[in-house]
């Protein structure tokens, strides 16, 4: 299984070259950028964890890169995307999205059915990986 | 024209030679008026009838579509009758008609109405005055509505869009690129099952949406609550395997209210993130839906079906920027606004002009793009223009240059009729998109490296590599039927 989130999920990983080149079309647009990271996956889970504040203050790419960095060595068996937050009057959301570490496996989401009136069904999604808890899921 | 009643007006052949002599008399042409900032200002491309003159037709268009009648009425007198009369302040001749171009002559009527002449938060009411009677005038020709400038003060009658770009991105948690679609075909005979077996497989394979077409409501072959079944089925199964957010558009549309909003509802039951309609419910409909979608949090989507009708003739009818504009205000999500280089009509320039009515926050006047008025949009939320008909992958550098990232790219037949399968056909489009959106934001030039980026993707991916080869000569190279015409000059034609 292969979680499609993010803006290039379906190219080969990035390099780091190829993240910095991001990085630096974001900066060039006036964006702060980000770094957060999740063990639980879920399509719904719009919060992962925060690897610090978003970067308004910083202009250099290379500082980016570093804290990318510094948060894959502190947690190599987890999602690790890069965002780019754009705060211009009528945007103010994210603007940018993508992944730049997975786990070695990724075992996937399953599909829970439950049969209502008619023939309804009401779905539910559930990652397999967060039966575990966190900390221990990858 | 003007047909006096009997006894009313004796000397008729004197007073009404040319037909419209009269609109200017009674002040509906005013070269000096200066258009208040809270009136409405139209733009009309008229053809007058011979022997009529543009000014006199100018001035029978701003009565016809105000207060006019075709005589002087006391009643007027009880009124401050001023007010409610459009005013035309201007008339220009269109560049490259009329003499000596071998053109019939046409002109841009400019017509200001006051505010107080339309209903707050009314489409319907708008369109009553602006495309109403006048359009079946007998002194023109012909008459086109080409722009219109809306008044702050009327666009915040207006709730709009009932999501907008921004929260549909955060409720789809995807950012940074272009949506990618595919509309199911054949659009007419499938069963439920097989259907859903055809959203399933787009959707699996990396589309984020997939859509009912136009006219799949719910015929014999396909009753609507099988269709909403098999597809929710489809779009929950292919999201819990690739671990994002999928969605179909539901299309909602039906003979009734009453029906529609029972069809939403079930779609609602479903969990389904978004529903669509077909502009052809009408203005007051569309509001409905627009209202009954934001308070069930969805997506509105709307397939601008028989806009043709309106739209396509440059010389009679209302243009698309002008629709795109009311159906802003009237509150769609979505909305089909051309893809230039597909099967369907639409030079790029204008094209990009409908895009930039959805989608800025305040238009400046554009006129290469067709765009007469500065309009401040007074935070109304932004339509997601959709990109649908006779495109694919190959064309990926040309759509992503032409419209950015806020946009649903919908390949139909270039998902659905890759020789490898639809999911083959999904995946392709994708890794297309993805690649493009990377180059470009390293700082490629796609424009003019497009097809070789492409190329060099296509060696690390079979489906992108057969998709290309498959669909590498067909473009659709027509001459537009509407395109923007604007003078740099006045003299230049």
């Amino acid at each position: 299984m292969h979680i499609t989130q993010g803006q290039f999920s379906f190219l080969p990983p990035l390099t780091d070259t190829e993240i910095r080149a991001q990085v630096d079309y974001a900066l060039s647009k006036g964006w702060a950028l980000s770094v957060e990271w999740t063990d639980d996956p879920h399509p719904r889970n719009c919060y992962w964890h925060m690897w610090g504040n978003p970067m308004f203050q910083i202009k250099d790419g290379a500082a980016v890169l570093f804290e990318v960095n510094a948060c894959r060595k502190e947690h190599s068996e987890v999602y690790i995307k890069v965002n780019a937050f754009d705060n211009t009057r009528g945007v103010e959301s994210m603007v940018m999205s993508f992944i730049v570490q997975r786990p070695t496996t990724e075992p996937g989401f399953g599909l829970q059915r439950t049969e209502d009136n008619g023939r309804s069904i009401r779905y539910t999604t559930y990652s397999y990986a967060t039966n575990k808890p966190s900390g221990s899921r990858y | 024209m003007n047909k006096p009643v009997d006894g009313r007006i004796t000397d008729m052949k004197e007073r009404y030679k040319g037909g419209v002599l009269k609109y200017k008399q009674m002040g509906y042409w005013r070269p000096d008026y200066e258009p208040k900032e809270t009136d409405f200002i139209c733009v009309f491309r008229i053809t007058p009838q011979e022997g009529v003159d543009e000014v006199e037709a100018a001035a029978a268009v701003a009565g016809e579509s105000s207060t006019a009648t075709w005589t002087v009425v006391w009643t007027d007198m009880l009124t401050a009758h001023e007010d409610y009369q459009a005013k035309a302040f201007r008339v220009d001749r269109v560049p490259g008609t009329g003499e000596g171009t071998g053109k019939e002559a046409q002109y841009f009527a400019y017509i200001a109405y006051d505010i107080i002449l339309f209903e707050e938060g009314s489409i319907a009411n708008v369109t009553a005055s602006l495309i109403g009677n006048v359009f079946s005038f007998k002194p023109l020709k012909a008459a086109r509505l080409e722009d219109i400038r809306i008044p702050v003060a009327y666009l915040k009658t207006f709730k709009g869009p009932p999501t907008g770009i921004i929260v549909e991105r955060e409720r789809l948690d995807k950012f940074g690129r272009p949506l990618l679609g595919a509309t199911m075909k054949p659009k007419l005979g499938l069963s439920g099952k097989n259907y859903g077996r055809v959203v399933y497989e787009g959707l699996t394979g990396g589309l984020d949406f997939t859509k009912d077409d136009e006219n799949i409501n719910s015929q014999p072959f396909m009753h609507w609550r099988d269709r909403f079944l098999f597809c929710m089925e489809a779009v929950n199964k292919a999201q819990a395997n690739s671990g994002e957010i999928k969605g179909h558009y539901l299309n909602v549309t039906a003979a009734d209210m009453e029906e529609m909003y029972a069809r939403a509802e079930f779609a609602k039951s479903l969990g389904s993130n978004i529903i669509m309609i077909d502009l052809i419910v009408g203005w007051t409909a569309i509001q409905s839906m627009s209202n009954w979608s934001r308070k069930n949090d969805m997506i509105l989507h709307m397939h601008r079906a028989g806009h043709g009708t309106y739209t396509r003739q440059k010389n009679h009818g209302v243009s698309f920027r002008v629709m795109a504009k009311w159906l802003r205000m009237a509150g769609v999500d979505h909305l089909h606004a051309g893809t230039a280089v597909g099967k369907l009509e639409g030079d790029p320039m204008t094209v990009q002009g409908y895009y930039n009515v959805c989608r800025e926050s305040h238009n400046k006047q554009d006129l290469s793009r067709g765009i007469f008025f500065e309009q401040p949009w007074a935070d109304l939320k932004k339509v997601m223009p959709v990109a649908s008909g006779g495109i694919h992958v190959g064309q990926m550098h040309q759509l992503i240059d032409l419209f950015g990232d806020d946009v649903v790219l919908q390949f139909g037949g270039g998902t659905i009729g890759h020789p490898d399968g639809i999911q083959a056909g999904a995946i392709a489009n994708r890794v297309g998109l993805e690649t493009m959106v990377k180059a470009r934001n390293e700082g490629k030039d796609i424009i003019n490296d497009g097809p070789d980026i492409l190329k060099q993707a296509a060696k690390t991916c079979k489906p992108l590599e057969k998709a290309l080869e498959t669909w590498k000569d067909v473009s659709f190279n027509y001459t537009s039927t509407d395109t923007p015409d604007f003078a740099n000059t006045p003299t230049a034609s």
